[in-house]
């Protein structure tokens, strides 16, 4: 009776094995319509720019659109830009998205939740919408000029828009809840007993918040200012309607390739670039720190 | 103001030493949300130039939206494409949420991963790398093509809420149905699905949204017929700053501060 008993469980263990690998592919296998179009959709057609931004004007295999972007100026500009609207607007976003999600972390959750919707409500909201609102805050005889004017600050309508300065203000508006929502994430996880431990051992409020609060919250602050910048890299709604021209950002130049000129090889080739730049930066941080943190911290 | 010399946490801090934080938080909230709301009033306004506020009231912008066939019409086709994306990403995105938490198989980091990937990259390549080949197979200008290429954009989405949800999900519930001879499917509907329907329900509203609001994927594959609605804003307000716009951003914050509302009202009646 033993004896059959444990020559029935090597078989029995075996097929158990397979049904539970057999399980596991067929889960895996509900992920597949979802594979499919990721395939289908983007992977097939970014391939394909691929393979164009390698084709030259003849047909044939050739660098050209990369040689072209290495030695015109106009493209090292329009990279310049867009790394420098990406940094300023994500280093304003730290310096603003920082204070307000501490402030609403030290709230009761009541509040802090009320609070909250101002954050969500402009996420909501479409972008076109809030660009637009600042179009009509930010123009020459835009309300900001006007009440400027009444209250006296300056006497001249100043150019608020269609520049530098107004493409930043719609960024930094538009891109503040991708810094907020997953920096408060990392705030409301931070234990008090830190805090509390600290102030026990005779710190100050503030050397509490430096040396304990504030190291803590980074990982929080990283993943938020990533993902606003990677954001900012690809941004084109923004920097077209309030630039005004002036702010040509590396995707603007994507849709003017193939818009005005048909140029779908160079078109290609920017966007390679762009993919392999927003790529990279996510590869490095990813090693940094776990990607779900950084894709999951807002929710 | 006795309050002010209260502790305010902790560490023993007083409201008074952090007025300045109380101050700049509710300047920044009062940033975040005022240019857009502003909006609202100035599309009542019956002259040509955005007032605020309006010297006089009138509804003539929204007389003027709804009585434009082609405003009207682009209104219809955005609202078709965020219904018919919705309808597409969200049991997609639920059945592979659902595929890539349960199964144990090693590759399911790397679905994650690739399934995410449309909202990592920029939107750009996406958009003309869905061109491209919508020229090659006719697909430029169509229904379907628009509701593909924004499903893409909004699965991400969907994968995230709905595992996020899942993640703080007591397996031993399903494995209690189960254990009594419910079939996984059964399990999953009446066990697991009931647990993460506000989840379900969120992510739903925002494939909604996102195939609503988007803007550059819609400028190179919709047109015509089925031009959306962002996309005619977007063309309108490179030229000039048409007082229609308003009336339509403020009838598009009206639908989005609903859906916020009831995401917030299904979040709270999970608690």
């Amino acid at each position: 009776m033993s004896a059959s008993a444990h020559m029935d469980q090597k078989p029995n263990e075996a097929m158990l094995l397979k049904s539970a690998q057999r399980e596991r592919w067929a889960l895996l296998g509900l992920a597949s319509p979802a594979m499919i179009m990721v395939l289908v959709i983007m992977v097939l057609p970014v391939g394909w720019l691929f393979y164009l931004s390698f084709l030259g004007d003849d047909g044939n295999f050739s660098l050209e659109h990369y040689n072209r972007m290495l030695e015109s100026k106009a493209y090292g500009r329009i990279f310049l830009t867009t790394f420098n609207v990406s940094f300023l607007t994500t280093g304003l976003c730290i310096l603003i998205g920082y204070p307000l999600s501490y402030f609403l972390s030290q709230l009761p959750s009541r509040a802090a939740n009320l609070c909250m919707l101002t954050v969500l409500l402009p996420f909501w909201t479409s972008l076109l919408v809030r660009t637009y609102a600042w179009l009509v805050l930010l123009q020459r005889k835009g309300l900001l000029n006007n009440w400027a004017i009444d209250l006296g600050l300056w006497d001249q309508p100043v150019k608020l828009v269609h520049n530098l300065n107004g493409t930043l203000i719609g960024m930094v508006h538009i891109m503040l809840p991708f810094l907020v929502l997953p920096l408060y994430g990392s705030m409301k996880a931070i234990n008090d007993d830190y805090m509390k431990a600290a102030a026990n051992l005779g710190a100050s409020p503030s050397k509490t918040f430096w040396q304990v609060f504030f190291p803590l919250s980074l990982p929080g602050l990283f993943a938020g200012s990533l993902i606003v910048f990677v954001l900012c890299l690809g941004f084109f709604v923004t920097p077209a309607v309030l630039g005004g021209g002036k702010v040509i950002m590396v995707s603007m130049q994507i849709t003017s390739n193939i818009e005005l000129f048909f140029n779908w090889g160079a078109a290609s080739a920017l966007g390679v670039v762009l993919l392999v730049i927003t790529l990279v930066i996510l590869f490095a941080a990813s090693k940094l720190l776990r990607l779900d943190t950084i894709l999951g911290g807002g929710h | 103001m006795s309050w002010l010399n209260r502790p305010a946490s902790e560490t023993q801090i007083t409201h008074k030493q952090r007025l300045w934080l109380y101050i700049l938080a509710t300047i920044i909230m009062a940033l975040l949300i005022l240019p857009t709301i502003i909006v609202i009033p100035m599309s009542f306004s019956a002259s040509q130039y955005l007032e605020f506020p309006p010297r006089e009231w009138s509804l003539r912008w929204y007389e003027h939206y709804f009585n434009s066939p082609e405003w009207m019409q682009a209104t219809v086709t955005s609202l078709k494409a965020g219904f018919l994306t919705m309808l597409v990403t969200t049991p997609v995105g639920v059945m592979a949420a659902y595929g890539l938490f349960a199964s144990k198989h090693r590759a399911t980091q790397f679905f994650f991963i690739m399934l995410i990937t449309p909202i990592m990259i920029p939107v750009i390549l996406i958009a003309i790398g869905a061109f491209y080949v919508y020229v090659k197979i006719s697909l430029v200008n169509s229904m379907t093509g628009l509701v593909i290429a924004h499903s893409i954009l909004a699965l991400p989405l969907v994968l995230i809420v709905v595992s996020a949800a899942l993640k703080s999900f007591d397996v031993n519930l399903e494995m209690a149905a189960r254990s009594m001879g419910a079939s996984r499917l059964k399990a999953f509907v009446t066990v697991t699905l009931p647990q993460i329907r506000f989840s379900v329900v969120t992510a739903a509203l925002l494939s909604f949204l996102t195939s609503f609001d988007e803007v550059i994927v819609a400028m190179f594959v919709s047109g015509g017929q089925n031009s959306t609605l962002t996309r005619n804003m977007f063309n309108a307000l490179r030229d000039q700053i048409d007082p229609t716009i308003a009336s339509i951003s403020t009838i598009m914050i009206v639908i989005s501060s609903t859906l916020l509302i009831l995401a917030q009202v299904f979040g709270k009646a999970r608690e």
